[in-house]
């Protein structure tokens, strides 16, 4: 496939219509100067049944972009007019309240990363996860209460039917995590969105969770985004990886392509800065500088000012999201004009 | 051979716990339970382990910003926990600490020079221009421009805040550092930058390091040595490259299976641990890791006797009396209900590893 | 309301009690200025006494025909001499004595909020009463020193609070592990973190104390005539409200205006101090 600019509309996952659909999304928040865009023009597809994981590191957006799909962009963040969000072919920022809530939790569920803050602690676990099943069936108290502990020896709780009487604050943080999940698959929803879920974890516990969500997911079919921005977890959990840097999507990508082939220079940054169990105690090789705020951008492409690579078309013209293979897009310049990729001796750490 | 420059010996910390109308003393948590090891001049030691550990504890034991209940601490040849007063002030020039909150290990009322210049007045080391001039070469030193000095903490991101941190560390000229877990708050590129800032002071100025991490992968990059701890005991102790080539106590095998690899190609040989981590409060009798331990000898022994750390290969100790060689005989582990002999354990062969170059 | 609009709202609040005390504060100092007459002289007992309002004594005269309006204006300087001194004291008292606690911990701590609980348990204006009726015409200073001498417990609480929150932060330890000592930790760490909670004790402490010894005058104790006090003349016109409203009208209203001032001023620069600010 021959460069092209593609940038309004998301075609590069499977034909058929996908599960959900992002188009041109945009998150601003008023501040001091104006207004600020934590998200601006994200657009991406997320298949029945597919992994995607957004990453990026902290203010790149991708928490906000979550929140979105769901419409729980806490004020004064708005989404921005132009949008669109497509679940199931219906469009959500058009939906009406009762109709959204009837979505979030049953089809649309999401899991976030505090598991101390997120629950509630004055409720035990049990009716935490029974309250889901209740708001959106008619079950009895009961049943609810049945499916709630069934649920949480699903995810690996011992003894559930005691734990359910718990309160948060008596389980340990692995625990909650694993309530947290209970709560949003309890439903069986056809896309769970989880934000950074094992981030606050012990590794021990994190390699149990993600092992956790990888059974759910062969079992129920969901379908999984994942936010992190952690690339160890990316390889283990991903079948597409999205990459963000300042509220824009930089690059996208099959798993494979991105770890082996990653084209902008904020992945390749990001992937030289990672430190790996089997070095010999060398250097880690870093990216010069420090994300900008958002009130203070560079013009043109974001990252020319941490980029080894930049020249002047870099600070004209930010870059459209061009295609490198099927399926691998990246928002570079360089893709057009690889010739160009030569690092400036002060921009390589 | 040179004495070590810092020595811990049989280092343990009990906080009490109160309970009942009276708070009385019901029971203590064993945060930290005869910890010992040694330090050299210029090395880094790295104190691994997930939380409840203990390995944050140890840290400010040693410095006895926490004092501990038992054992001993040497360093350069002083027992610290016999110091008072004006001894106690001194040493504390020479054994600094960074911490792991960048949000919090600075006082946000007080510039940033200011909180530099602090150690240079309290000891009397410089003061006036003198300080000022010392506090710009600090910032200059860990890489932040000199007229930040007058501003105050919040105006920073949380890395530079961190090398804010060091540089106050850095000011008194110290010779031993304790990291506690300075890059977990960070970003991965930003982590990368103060890894390598404390690599390179560390070659300038010939500093000693015990580096406190969770992250295993961090801590390939940064330590000579390694000792892992769980529940407040030393499980394993060997040089880095030993460590990751063939990890010999189980958890400490678990805890590199479970570290995720930015490989999506790579083998997925897991040794996923059951349940979680008791609490430091109430241990497991003998072995504290014997109820998760995923050895195939584990038997009724292992909850009977406590395992000593021992040499098992050079400069490598292990605490199991499963895995050979040990001085615990089987005599003895038959005497405390042994069913089955001690056998060489190496599961996975570690995922991580690549061929020595 | 967005946090945008509630800030701007509480600093023009801010604004208007702080030009307002000031104001006050200007009157009680250039007392000697702007007022007409003297406090204490009295302009012809038999022509110019019980005097309601007129152009040439706006707030009328006293049976002792003093002009009101001069005793009002110069009683502020009391009022607010005493408040501010005897808020001072508390403040000393308070936070030497919550800050110690806090920094001994354990068994000293605990004795010493015990020890509290007992001064706590006197009550104030019992002992305020008794001392001011046993010593009739003592000084201004001396009722602030026992008005400040009684006020500090409230302080101490919230002084040991804070710091004992504070002692347990990170950039404590590391102030600790920098060698710094307790003497230089309170002053130079601790004490800036505890200037917004004093401050707002200290507005409160005013608008109470003003009240206090408005009170105490009013019942014929603490500060006596001729020198005039805000209570005082409340005093003078018990019994003749209806006839001489004067007396008591101007002087409330001097009383309320303070306290709402000070209390305007407290609230805002709690709003103010409240939500710690992290700009980017």
């Amino acid at each position: 496939m021959t460069s092209t600019s593609l940038d309004s509309h998301a075609s590069t996952s499977q034909p058929g219509a996908p599960l959900l659909s992002v188009e041109s999304l945009g998150v601003s928040f008023p501040s001091a100067g104006g207004t600020s865009r934590a998200v601006d023009g994200v657009s991406f597809t997320i298949a029945s049944g597919e992994t995607v994981c957004l990453v990026g590191e902290s203010g790149c957006g991708k928490s906000m972009t979550a929140l979105s799909l769901l419409r729980l962009v806490p004020p004064p963040g708005r989404i921005d007019v132009g949008s669109r969000i497509e679940f199931g072919g219906q469009s959500l920022l058009s939906l009406a309240d009762e109709p959204l809530r009837s979505i979030r939790g049953r089809r649309m569920a999401m899991i976030f990363q505090e598991p101390m803050t997120a629950l509630n602690p004055v409720l035990t676990v049990g009716d935490q996860v029974a309250e889901v099943v209740r708001v959106h069936t008619k079950a009895t108290r009961a049943a609810a209460w049945e499916r709630a502990v069934t649920m949480l020896g699903g995810v690996g709780i011992a003894d559930p039917a005691a734990r359910a009487k718990q309160y948060p604050h008596e389980l340990s943080g692995g625990m909650r995590q694993r309530v947290m999940i209970a709560m949003a698959l309890v439903l069986e929803p056809e896309l769970v969105i989880a934000d950074e879920p094992t981030t606050a974890l012990d590794v021990t516990i994190q390699a149990q969770i993600l092992e956790l969500l990888r059974e759910l997911r062969d079992r129920t079919g969901m379908a999984l985004l994942l936010i992190t921005h952690d690339l160890g977890v990316v390889a283990e959990m991903a079948s597409r990886v999205i990459v963000m840097y300042a509220g824009r999507v930089v690059e996208e990508a099959p798993v494979q392509s991105l770890f082996s082939r990653a084209t902008h220079p904020y992945t390749e940054g990001l992937l030289a800065a990672i430190p790996r169990l089997g070095s010999e105690q060398e250097r880690l090789r870093t990216i010069v500088g420090s994300v900008p705020p958002a009130t203070a951008l560079p013009s043109g492409c974001k990252f020319r000012d941490r980029c080894p690579y930049a020249f002047d078309r870099c600070a004209v013209e930010e870059p459209a999201l061009l295609q490198i293979g099927p399926a691998h897009r990246a928002r570079c310049h360089l893709v057009e004009e690889p010739e160009r990729r030569v690092s400036s001796p002060d921009r390589s750490a | 051979m040179t004495a070590p420059l810092l020595r811990v010996e049989n280092l343990t910390k009990h906080f009490p716990i109160h309970g009942g109308m009276l708070r009385r003393v019901t029971g203590a948590v064993r945060a930290v339970d005869g910890v010992s090891f040694d330090i050299g001049a210029g090395e880094t030691l790295a104190l691994v382990g997930e939380s409840g550990c203990g390995k944050t504890t140890t840290g400010r034991t040693i410095l006895r910003l926490v004092e501990p209940t038992a054992g001993s601490i040497t360093f350069d040849g002083t027992d610290i926990r016999a110091l008072r007063g004006e001894s106690l002030r001194r040493m504390r020039r020479r054994m600094q600490i960074v911490f792991q909150d960048p949000y919090g290990s600075l006082n946000p009322r007080m510039t940033v020079g200011a909180a530099i210049r602090e150690g240079l007045i309290v000891h009397r080391i410089a003061e006036g221009a003198e300080a000022d001039a010392r506090v710009a070469r600090l910032l200059d030193e860990v890489g932040l421009r000199a007229e930040v000095a007058s501003r105050y903490p919040h105006e920073f991101s949380g890395g530079q805040r961190q090398r804010i941190g060091i540089a106050r560390a850095l000011a008194v000229e110290p010779a031993f550092i304790v990291c506690d877990e300075p890059v977990s708050a960070l970003d991965v590129s930003v982590q990368a930058q103060v890894v390598n800032l404390l690599r390179d002071l560390q070659r300038q100025r010939g500093l000693s390091y015990l580096f406190i991490a969770h992250d295993l992968a961090v801590v390939a990059h940064m330590a000579d040595r390694l000792a892992v701890m769980y529940l407040g005991r030393i499980v394993e102790l060997a040089p880095r490259r030993a460590l990751f080539a063939s990890p010999l106590m189980p958890y400490t095998q678990a805890l590199l299976s479970a570290v995720p690899v930015p490989d999506p190609g790579a083998k997925r040989g897991r040794l996923l641990l059951q349940g979680e981590p008791p609490s430091p409060a109430n241990p497991p009798s003998g072995c504290v890791f014997h109820p998760r331990c995923p050895h195939p000898a584990k038997d009724a022994a292992c909850s009977r006797i406590v395992p000593p750390l021992e040499e098992k290969a050079p400069g490598h100790w292990v605490a199991c009396i499963k895995q050979p060689p040990t001085t615990v005989s089987d005599a003895v582990q038959r005497d405390a209900g042994a069913t089955r002999s001690p056998e060489r354990y190496l599961p996975l062969f570690s995922h991580h590893n690549h061929p020595a170059p | 309301m967005t946090a945008l609009h509630r800030g701007a709202a509480s600093r023009r609040t801010l604004r208007a009690s702080m030009l307002l005390v000031a104001l006050l504060a200007f009157v009680a100092i250039a007392a000697p200025v702007i007022a007409p007459y003297s406090p204490i002289k009295e302009l012809g007992l038999t022509t110019m006494n019980s005097q309601p309002p007129s152009l040439a004594h706006p707030f009328g005269t006293d049976m002792s025909s003093r002009d009101v309006l001069s005793r009002v204006i110069y009683g502020a300087q009391i009022s607010l001499a005493v408040a501010a001194a005897s808020v001072a004291l508390s403040l000393l008292l308070g936070t030497t004595y919550g800050a110690l606690s806090a920094m001994a911990g354990g068994t000293i701590d605990r004795v010493m909020m015990r020890l509290l609980d007992v001064f706590l348990a006197l009550p104030r204006l019992l002992v305020l009463l008794a001392i001011t009726a046993l010593w009739r015409d003592l000084p201004w200073p001396a009722l602030a020193l026992v008005i400040g001498g009684t006020g500090w417990y409230d302080v101490a609480r919230l002084v040991r609070g804070e710091v004992q929150a504070l002692l347990g932060r990170d950039f404590v330890l590391a102030a600790k592990a920098g060698g710094v000592g307790s003497a230089r930790l309170l002053g130079r760490h601790l004490l800036p973190h505890l200037l917004p909670v004093l401050a707002v004790s200290a507005t409160l402490g005013v608008a109470h104390t003003i009240t206090l010894e408005a009170s105490l005058g009013f019942l014929g104790l603490g500060v006596q005539p001729p020198t005039a006090s805000w209570g005082n003349v409340l005093h003078s016109g018990i019994g003749v409200v209806d006839t001489m409203w004067w007396l008591t009208a101007f002087p409330v209203l001097a009383i309320v205006l303070t306290v709402i001032s000070c209390n305007a001023l407290g609230d805002a620069l709690r709003d103010v101090f409240a939500p710690e600010q992290v700009p980017a």
